[in-house]
């Protein structure tokens, strides 16, 4: 499921090129000694630079005009060093849209990690206390205490053994989100090892390391983590928590060797790689200081979309009971528990469902918004 | 639809305007261009990148992107009928028919997922009416008569399996198709191969003359107009800074930029030649400096250029040109031998 | 282009053969059997059924009864559902998830290329930024939580459709499922063909055929679509990994009898002829639709050649 990628960006000033190699294959198409490198389906010849300082005059792809010397100022492509990083940050905060995820991310965050310390202060419950009083060992709506009268202790009402539904929708999405920047970690590491490595070395070596990945990319095999975990003893939930980073994150390294093994291809070839090699740099050196830094911008792109991705990943399996086991929970198994009792307590679905959506919403609007930020970088590959 | 034209020309352009809305600010691609085109007569468009050259020739076939751009004045007369005031319905029924354009790049103007015979039946299905049968042999017809070797053959293929310059062919052969009355050629041989460019401009003197049409050649390169054009107009900036009889352009040309223009064309006859660069960048269109647009970079540039708009001045009876010294320009031009 | 299949054909054994090896290398490593899920056995008892299923011979003697059995389509008999064939229940459980998933992406194609089309010629419009709002929360609203609450809405407050269980092919009880399977599948075709279509007619190939003196609906459909829509083909391959996975958790929402219920089921139960025989079949299945595609893809874009 996490090897999908949202291949394009949403706003109509940029287009991504899809990661998806069958698409790749329509750039090298037709290509000929004498014809300017454009992509299959046409751009107007890039005109020549202004004397304003950093302001290209740049073609906008919105003009089919065979002149488009009419936008100025994507200065990107002209200023090299910092600026390009500023740049994007710039364009990325002009993004309403853009900037209204990143903060409400922000807040989830912070919400996770210091919410459920706070309520255990406020209210004395945590994600995992039962109450002893009998009474209270049932399924309460948001905002009622035992008696039906209005009380502030549950915002979120409680679950079937009295738990307080809001502590743990927040240590959920601590180990939601643990989970999904782990394994999106892994990934990254992975995915970049392997891409920068094949990239570089090229050849053989890239074809058959490729090859590999042709072959693991149309191998259905999150079936095969389905059955990995499900295999697993309920073990100690740290033991659980690894296999389950891994797992996620072996999935979706694909896509990201292929991005970096791309960039590292067209890197290679530049000058201060030539430098660096004259001046007896190891080849390992010349992968991880010299050429990944330089990958950053399309690699932050694909993070941000696996983070979603993967957390989504963890939820289904924690839904079927395959990945966060109990005691631990996160928004997937507190979905499960909550969709038995849909018809009586429908909050116990509805609140952890409607968290999970708001992150993932957001965590998507930021994704493309940094997409779109650093769209002018990474041109029509 | 066939009314008298007011003075026998096939198309008269007046105040043409086009304006973009962009980030930066209003930019005014076209501002003001006015010409006429006779029938049978090639006007050659030159200009920079930027210039407005391309925004023009879309501009007369109005297809310019509704936003951002837009014609906002101007008349555009062809054998009478002012094309800016047709209807939308009208204007599709000219386009192809009487008015045909052909793009620069013809690798990416054909679409690549079509067969070529398709795209160009297309065409006289549309306006001519045929039926296939009829369309289909037309369109090899037209494949021969633009010089594709095995025409029959290439018609069922796709462009990608033919080289540049017979796909520049095949648009020539599309644009053709139904014998229209104006040719627009916009930097047709600018991605081409050097050696097939001198091909396919033959090949559009050849079908001019054969069928009557009239062209306008729209090129930054000076080499490409000079065997080619009756008419030159020479554009900056949006707007049109001189217009003459190609002879008299290049023998005596009449303002600054014009002159500059043909400075930096390498000759290479002569002896020592430092290669001349018109100084300076082309202008943003967007934020225009007050006075002459070409004042930052004109090398006899006064303070007067800079102050003030130059005046559109006539020289001869065909011969007009925009700078406050026209006079002076052309007439040194006169007294200096050559270029 | 035969060459190519006939490859891509032949492929297919060897990575079944790497599937199938790696589920049951899994099942065979993990500690604990299909018989010790529930409760302790004598030893005795234990011991006959080691024997009943051929449990006492070596490994790699039981490996190769696996493949070979495999090479005649045979998989066994389930050891949870009493006398019941892996393929008796293959061929159960198939249609019912064949049915569902064809549904949903079907659904999800309509839906999607129109209003992806919609936004891209109507872009900027409120058409365009309702619809890719809409798409935004198809993508982000998981199937588990939205599945739940189309039947809180529909099947247990206004009892228009049912809320679960299957009622045979065609009936409303596929329309729920299906609907909750295509909601994210919609959201990333509509969102693909909009940037498809938006990008096709920025070419200039669409600058020609206006050119022409085409109709703006004829300039869409005759020149852009066949190009636009080819992002959406090749999503098309993957996306039925997606599926795969998402039909899973549909079917155990609603309890549909298809084919992921069964293998979720399968994999708590350890029954392990079920669990090879169902990934062997869903292996086969992605990959040949895949190629499927690619062929597809072939055919729609001239340039390419295999």
């Amino acid at each position: 499921m996490t090897r999908v990628t949202e291949p394009f960006a949403v706003a109509s000033g940029s287009v991504l090129h899809p990661v998806n190699d069958k698409t790749s294959k329509l750039a090298g198409h037709g290509k000929e000694p004498t014809e300017p490198a454009l992509t299959p389906l046409g751009s107007p010849p890039e005109p020549p630079v202004s004397p304003h300082g950093d302001e290209a005059i740049h073609t906008g792809p919105e003009f089919a005009v065979g002149e488009g010397d009419v936008r100025s100022a994507e200065a990107g492509e002209y200023v090299a060093g910092s600026s390009l990083w500023k740049d994007a940050w710039r364009r990325l905060l002009r993004n309403k849209l853009a900037v209204f995820g990143m903060i409400v991310v922000i807040l989830l965050v912070v919400a996770s990690l210091a919410g459920p310390t706070i309520i255990k202060r406020v209210t004395g419950y945590s994600y995992d206390l039962i109450p002893k009083e009998e009474t209270l060992n049932k399924s309460f709506p948001p905002f009622r205490a035992a008696d039906g009268s209005f009380s502030w202790t549950h915002p979120m009402g409680t679950d079937n053994a009295g738990r307080d539904i809001l502590a743990r929708v927040l240590s959920g999405g601590q180990i939601s989100l643990m989970v999904a920047l782990i394994a999106t970690l892994v990934s990254l590491v992975i995915g970049i090892s392997y891409g920068a490595t094949a990239g570089y070395l090229g050849g053989r070596l890239d074809d058959l390391m490729m090859r590999i990945v042709d072959v693991l990319y149309s191998l259905p095999y999150v079936i095969i983590v389905i059955v990995l975990l499900a295999l697993l003893p309920a073990k100690t939930p740290t033991g659980q928590l690894a296999e389950l980073f891994i797992a996620l994150g072996a999935v979706s390294w694909l896509t990201m060797a292929r991005i970096v093994r791309g960039q590292v291809m067209s890197l290679k070839n530049q000058e201060f790689v030539l430098a660096a090699r004259a001046t007896g740099v190891s080849t390992t050196k010349i992968i991880f200081r010299h050429l990944v830094p330089n990958t950053l911008g399309p690699v932050i792109v694909y993070a941000t979309l696996t983070v979603p991705t993967v957390m989504l990943s963890e939820a289904f399996l924690s839904f079927l009971g395959l990945g966060v086991r109990p005691p631990r929970v996160s928004w997937g198994s507190l979905a499960a528990d909550g969709a038995q009792n849909l018809a009586i307590y429908p909050w116990q679905l509805i609140f952890p469902g409607l968290t999970m959506a708001l992150m993932l919403f957001s965590l998507n609007f930021l994704g493309d918004g940094l997409r779109d930020a650093l769209d002018p970088q990474m041109r029509r590959e | 639809m066939n009314a008298m034209s007011s003075n026998g020309k096939l198309l008269s352009v007046r105040n043409l305007r086009t304006y973009f809305e962009t980030e930066d600010g209003l930019v005014k691609a076209v501002d003001g261009i006015e010409f006429e085109l006779g029938r049978g007569e090639t006007l050659g468009i030159v200009g920079e990148s930027g210039s407005g050259k391309s925004v023009t020739s879309l501009s007369l076939m109005r297809l310019i992107p509704d936003p951002p751009g837009k014609i906002v004045a101007g008349e555009v007369k062809l054998n009478g009928d002012d094309l800016l005031k047709l209807s939308p319905a009208e204007i599709r029924d000219i386009r192809g028919k009487r008015i045909a354009m052909i793009f620069q790049d013809p690798m990416t103007s054909l679409n690549p997922f079509m067969r070529i015979s398709k795209q160009l039946m297309e065409v006289t299905q549309l306006h001519l009416g045929h039926h296939r049968a009829q369309a289909y042999e037309h369109a090899i017809d037209m494949l021969e008569q633009v010089g594709i070797p095995d025409a029959r053959a290439r018609a069922d293929g796709y462009p990608h399996e033919l080289s540049g310059g017979m796909r520049q062919r095949v648009m020539i052969a599309m644009a053709l198709s139904c014998q229209p009355e104006l040719l627009i050629a916009d930097e047709p041989t600018t991605a081409l191969d050097v050696t097939i460019q001198a091909q396919i401009l033959e090949l559009i003197k050849r079908l001019k003359s054969d069928t009557g049409a009239s062209v306008i050649l729209i090129t930054h390169d000076l080499g490409v107009v000079a065997g080619m054009t009756d008419h030159i107009v020479v554009m900056y900036a949006g707007k049109i800074f001189e217009c003459a009889p190609t002879a008299e352009l290049f023998a005596q040309p009449g303002n600054p930029y014009t002159h500059a223009l043909l400075r930096s064309v390498p000759d290479p006859t002569a002896r020592e030649q430092k290669l001349y660069q018109i100084p300076g960048l082309p202008p943003d269109l967007a934020h225009l400096p007050m006075g002459c647009p070409f004042a930052p970079r004109c090398e006899r540039a006064e303070e007067l250029c800079h102050r003030e708009f130059p005046p559109f001045v006539k020289l001869t009876r065909e011969h007009y040109s925009l700078c406050h010294f026209a006079n002076e320009v052309y007439a040194q031009a006169n007294a200096k031998p050559g270029k | 282009m035969l060459r190519f299949i006939i490859r891509r054909v032949i492929i297919i054994i060897p990575m079944l053969f790497i599937i199938v090896s790696l589920s049951w290398g899994l099942i065979r490593l993990a500690p604990g059997n299909f018989y010790t899920a529930e409760k302790k056995l004598a030893p005795s008892v234990e011991a006959n059924l080691r024997q009943k299923y051929g449990l006492n011979k070596p490994w790699y003697v039981q490996y190769g009864r696996v493949l070979w059995n495999m090479a005649r389509f045979d998989f066994g008999s389930s050891l949870k559902y009493e006398g019941q064939s892996v393929n008796q229940i293959l061929l159960r459980a198939f249609p019912v998830s064949a049915a569902l998933g064809l549904s949903a992406y079907l659904l999800a194609l309509g839906v999607g290329i129109t209003t992806g089309t919609l936004a891209a010629l109507r872009q900027n419009s409120w058409i365009d930024y309702a619809s890719m709002a809409l798409a935004m929360i198809g993508i982000s609203i998981p199937n588990f939580v939205l599945g739940p609450l189309l039947v809180l809405l529909f099947g247990l407050t206004l009892f228009w459709l049912p809320p679960a269980l299957w009622d045979g092919f065609p009936s409303k009880s596929i329309v729920l499922p299906a609907i909750t399977l295509s909601a994210i599948y919609i959201a990333y075709i509509a969102r693909l063909t909009r940037s498809g279509m938006l990008e096709v007619m920025r070419s200039d190939y669409i600058r020609t055929a206006r050119a022409k003196g085409l109709s703006e609906s004829k300039v869409v459909t005759r020149h852009a679509l066949r190009g636009g829509l080819l992002p959406v083909v090749s999503f098309s391959g993957p996306a039925l990994a997606f599926l795969i996975t998402g039909t899973v958790v549909v079917e155990r929402v609603f309890a549909l009898p298809g084919l992921g219920n069964y293998f979720i089921n399968a994999c708590f139960n350890r029954d392990e002829p079920l669990i090879i025989g169902i990934v062997a079949f869903i292996a086969i299945s992605v990959l040949a639709f895949n190629l499927l595609v690619d062929i597809a893809y072939g055919f729609i874009d001239p340039r390419i050649r295999y």
